[in-house]
């Protein structure tokens, strides 16, 4: 085989994985807005998402807001400037830090579950057991964990964001010394509204994307051991990539 | 009853049925012998619409179902059951709530009568007392029968086996034939199983179909196929390595 025939072969190969990925995904809006609705199964899912990773993100969240109070802290100082050590951790934290750590987070812990079960699910032949029992997988199985993404990871993109202030605050004021009446008065009179909320919008598009991408490469792992672990692989890659990369592009389009 | 008309398919370069025509008349036991990678999992897949054929139709009661559109088909669906080889029961769910999915996702019955028939189900196929144990807890025989209750749930017309018998021993091999062969027998439905287990298949089936690199080479009742001249058909009964098929 030639290197032209081998290019061409692996050409039409990703433009069919493209087509596969596009009709799943317009399975999936479909399943999204017709009954059933699983409200039960979601429920366990919110669960699984956001109480789940409640204690890795409380972790994250204290030592990011911690570590940005410190460097922020020793740039700042030597132009006088740390009484605006607070506004720059809270707008780094609600625009940036907050959505894009979560989603990543939430990606590492729930999304691998996610790809490695359905992959799992799919070589066991649960999933060709759900068909035969005329109950569509994509409807059984993506739509209450992209819809748990959807709503947790925005959740949890607050939570985080919160104990990144407090985080910060503890080092600014009780380690570094900042006054703590400046500090606040910078995050209240710098941070608008508006940041806090194109912030929960980019973590609810994070949420879509590692739920979905992570669904997709577990409902359509390969073979064996080798495949499921092949997808929960790229599953976690490829949400990162596109969470860093869509992160962008979003806050392009929304600051 | 099913009829399968010039089956063809194809994975990449791999030719797996290349022209399998069957009839599997209502009530009876179907059983496909064959070695493995003759291409009988895939025709099973086939009858119940999780592979589409590149060619040829297969008709269930009449319908095409190749040409079934998505909710059409699962309409269809509800008149099969499958019980798959490794039982494929959902691992997160118990024994009971696996033999109720089917019920609960199709039927509008209480709680209560759920799992009243579900208990006729599990009783049905010989257990009890296993009701809340989740599928790694059970034995590779306690999940077939779970997974045949499942398959059985919603009263289907006509069941699917892949292989019930493999990785059992010969005595609870037994114990799954002749659960079939009651089952068959008290409900009047049409069994379709694949299998490679000659003696089994021998005892539980009213016809027998052996599939060869993608085609049927014999078909007929136990006894013809007991006393088939067909060399192919005569290697497989006998399990010899000598003979005209050649597995290396």
């Amino acid at each position: 085989m030639g290197p032209i025939t081998r290019f061409g072969r692996w050409i039409f190969l990703q433009v069919e994985h493209m087509g596969r990925l596009f009709v799943v995904l317009l399975a999936t809006l479909y399943w999204f807005l017709r009954p059933p609705y699983r409200i039960h199964e979601t429920f366990l899912q919110m669960e699984y998402v956001g109480v789940g990773s409640f204690f890795v993100i409380s972790l994250t969240g204290i030592f990011t807001g911690m570590v940005l109070a410190l460097q922020t802290f020793h740039a700042f100082v030597s132009f006088n400037a740390e009484s605006l050590v607070g506004a720059t951790l809270a707008l780094s934290l609600t625009r940036e830090l907050g959505p894009v750590l979560s989603g990543l987070m939430v990606t590492a812990r729930a999304g691998s579950a996610m790809a490695a079960k359905l992959g799992t699910m799919r070589v066991t032949e649960q999933i060709d057991a759900l068909q035969t029992m005329a109950v569509d997988p994509i409807e059984y199985l993506f739509v209450p964990r992209i819809t748990a993404a959807l709503i947790m990871v925005p959740v949890l993109t607050v939570y985080f964001n919160f104990l990144g202030i407090v985080g910060g605050y503890f080092v600014g004021v009780n380690y570094l010394g900042i006054a703590p009446g400046p500090f606040i008065n910078s995050i209240v009179n710098l941070t608008d509204y508006q940041d806090l909320t194109n912030g929960l919008i980019k973590s609810g598009f994070f949420g879509l994307i590692l739920s979905f991408i992570s669904c997709y490469k577990g409902y359509t792992a390969g073979e064996g051991a080798e495949g499921v672990g092949q997808a929960t692989m790229q599953a976690v890659v490829l949400s990162s990539v596109l969470i860093l990369t869509g992160d962008y592009f979003l806050t392009d389009w929304l600051f | 009853m099913i009829q399968i008309l010039d089956i063809h398919k194809r994975f990449g370069e791999q030719e797996v049925l290349r022209g399998v025509s069957l009839n599997v008349p209502r009530g009876e036991i179907m059983v496909i012998i064959g070695g493995s990678g003759a291409g009988k999992t895939v025709l099973l897949k086939h009858l119940i619409g999780l592979v589409r054929p590149d060619q040829g139709r297969i008709f269930v009661e009449g319908v095409d179902i190749c040409r079934l559109r998505r909710w059409e088909l699962k309409e269809t669906r509800k008149k099969f059951g499958m019980l798959f080889q490794d039982a494929a029961l959902f691992d997160s769910l118990t024994a009971a709530e696996n033999v109720a999915f089917p019920i609960r996702e199709h039927t509008r019955f209480s709680d209560a009568e759920i799992m009243d028939r579900v208990q006729t189900l599990l009783a049905e196929v010989g257990l009890h007392g296993i009701e809340d144990k989740y599928p790694s807890e059970l034995s590779g025989g306690m999940r077939k029968r779970v997974g045949l209750a499942r398959a059985m749930a919603l009263e289907p017309q006509i069941v699917l086996f892949d292989e019930p018998t493999t990785g059992l021993d010969p005595i609870m091999s037994d114990v799954i034939n002749e659960l079939i062969l009651n089952t068959q027998k008290k409900f009047g439905i049409t069994f379709f199983i694949i299998s490679h287990d000659v003696k089994g298949a021998l005892k539980i089936a009213h016809r027998i179909a052996m599939l060869y690199e993608g085609r049927i080479v014999e078909e007929g009742t136990p006894e013809e196929i007991a006393s088939s001249s067909n060399p192919l058909v005569r290697q497989f009964l006998s399990g010899s390595s000598e003979g005209p098929i050649h597995v290396i």
